[in-house]
């Protein structure tokens, strides 16, 4: 990096915002705007991961993030509590301990990581790279990412949206999708 | 050691995005606020996995080849070849697949193999808090809180007074 | 005049455009960024902006409750019977090119993707729905000036 890349600029400012986005979700106990807060953090991750050149990602991230999982805990904080308890002192330093002792680690495990944007790095020098040089010849679809989604490994979708419509079975048996019915007669 | 670092700068904060994540699990009583946690520690999760495909001086990972204006000049070729193929000459549409070879081995794309798992994982991940936030619902209705001190509490109630009745 | 005036004319401006966005986004995830799942995200989102503001019981009569239980269903059945359907035509499971004769072109990729991207909008879009439909309607009602 010879010269000063000034898109490294947008970089740094989106992690100095997710940072700060991150600790203020932490340390609020209010829970509506703890909520308000994560919404904040997936669009500021979206635009992080378009940042990445992963668009597919961040589509992804901005519509559910930003938009159904906000909802989901809004729904949520409205049918249990809107304040959390504050956190005791000694609760708060052995977590800070355990926190700090995972974090240790990982920092020693980070030099063994390959250089960002590394073109020649084990994850980007075999079967990644080969999708892309295949995709024209074998599926002829210009985006990558949905032929390697529904067609390369068209298995492992199948598996998640099972596991997806498995996720609604078990929210539909817990909750029911008509509990207005029978909130007088519940068992 | 700096160097190594500073060339790195990507899996530290998302390192430290982590470890907020895991505080907020581990500190926190409110069961809600574990599952914001939880839900921060995942996207941190998703970071590094896009970090690692990520190649210097590439673009997202979407072939020239029937789409306008992707990459540089050069693709206004492609353009041209695109236009051709709808008129659904086979030699046209063997010639664009081979120049879209060609595109894909001339230009730089970041690795798709990591976006295709997070594309998933993001989806799957908020049908797993829904049903997280579904049981914490259901525990608010029984025990009437969500904190985890009195939760237990209101179990080891139950329990010494089976015990001595 | 009642009360979100603003917004109810908005929204139902902005409902059937956000549902064709969605449908764009599902049928050209070949050539742009999308998809199965962001289409059925997407769809999912302007069903519960029309909850949100009309109400969770003139939502349930747009898209009633058996239609998100059979549609879920119905999602993760159209994908496997993609798959099946390779399977009666002679290739391997989910081998898409045995869809379709033309093998210059690989049609039968073209197809089969739609397919199984439309059973994931599917099933995306109906579970979205029902967890949804299951908070919201235990939701209390909260007068305006409690929030």
């Amino acid at each position: 990096m010879t010269e000063f890349d000034w898109t490294q600029l947008l970089d740094y400012a989106l992690m100095a915002m997710l940072l700060a986005v991150g600790i203020a979700i932490v340390r609020l106990r209010n829970l509506f705007a703890a909520v308000m807060l994560m919404g904040v953090y997936s669009l500021i991750s979206a635009a992080w991961f378009v940042s990445l050149d992963a668009v597919d990602v961040a589509f992804t991230e901005a519509a559910v993030g930003a938009g159904i999982s906000t909802v989901l805990m809004l729904a949520a904080m409205l049918l249990t509590a809107r304040e959390a308890e504050p956190v005791k002192a000694i609760r708060h330093w052995a977590a800070l301990i355990v926190v700090s002792v995972a974090g240790a680690a990982l920092f020693y495990a980070v030099g063994d990581m390959p250089v960002y944007g590394d073109p020649n790095s084990p994850a980007n020098s075999y079967v990644g790279m080969d999708y892309i040089t295949s995709t024209p010849n074998e599926i002829a679809i210009p985006n990558v990412v949905t032929a390697v989604l529904a067609s390369y490994r068209g298995f492992d979708t199948f598996g998640e949206t099972v596991v997806i419509f498995a996720a609604g079975l078990g929210v539909m048996l817990l909750l029911g999708l008509n509990p207005g019915k029978k909130k007088g007669d519940e068992e | 050691m700096i160097e190594i670092l500073a060339e790195r700068f990507n899996f530290i904060i998302v390192i430290i995005l982590m470890m907020t994540g895991l505080y907020a699990v581990v500190a926190t009583g409110n069961l809600v606020k574990r599952l914001v946690g939880l839900s921060l520690f995942q996207t941190s999760v998703f970071f590094l996995y896009i970090t690692i495909g990520k190649v210097f001086g590439g673009q997202p990972p979407i072939l020239p080849e029937y789409s306008e204006g992707h990459g540089g000049g050069d693709t206004y070729g492609g353009d041209v070849v695109a236009a051709s193929d709808y008129a659904t000459d086979a030699a046209a549409s063997s010639v664009s697949h081979a120049d879209a070879g060609h595109y894909a081995a001339e230009a730089i794309y970041s690795n798709p193999l990591p976006h295709v798992l997070i594309l998933t994982a993001i989806v799957v991940g908020v049908a797993t808090l829904s049903v997280g936030l579904a049981l914490v619902v259901r525990i608010r209705e029984t025990y009437g809180t969500i904190e985890d001190e009195a939760i237990n509490q209101a179990d080891y109630a139950i329990d010494s007074a089976r015990r001595n009745t | 005049m009642s009360p979100h005036l603003v917004l109810r004319v908005v929204s139902k401006l902005l409902i059937p455009l956000i549902v064709i966005f969605g449908l764009y986004v599902h049928f050209h995830g070949d050539y742009s960024p999308g998809g199965g799942f962001q289409a059925g995200v997407i769809v999912a989102a302007a069903v519960i902006l029309y909850a949100l503001i009309f109400g969770v019981d003139s939502a349930k009569q747009a898209v009633p409750t058996w239609f998100v239980k059979f549609l879920a269903a119905f999602g993760v059945l159209l994908y496997g019977g993609t798959g099946v359907a390779t399977l009666v035509l002679g290739a391997n499971f989910l081998d898409y090119d045995v869809l379709h004769p033309d093998l210059a072109h690989h049609s039968g990729q073209h197809i089969g993707i739609i397919l199984v991207e439309l059973g994931v909008l599917s099933t995306v879009f109906a579970v979205m729905m029902a967890i949804f439909y299951a908070f919201a309607g235990r939701a209390p009602d909260i007068p305006e000036g409690e929030w």
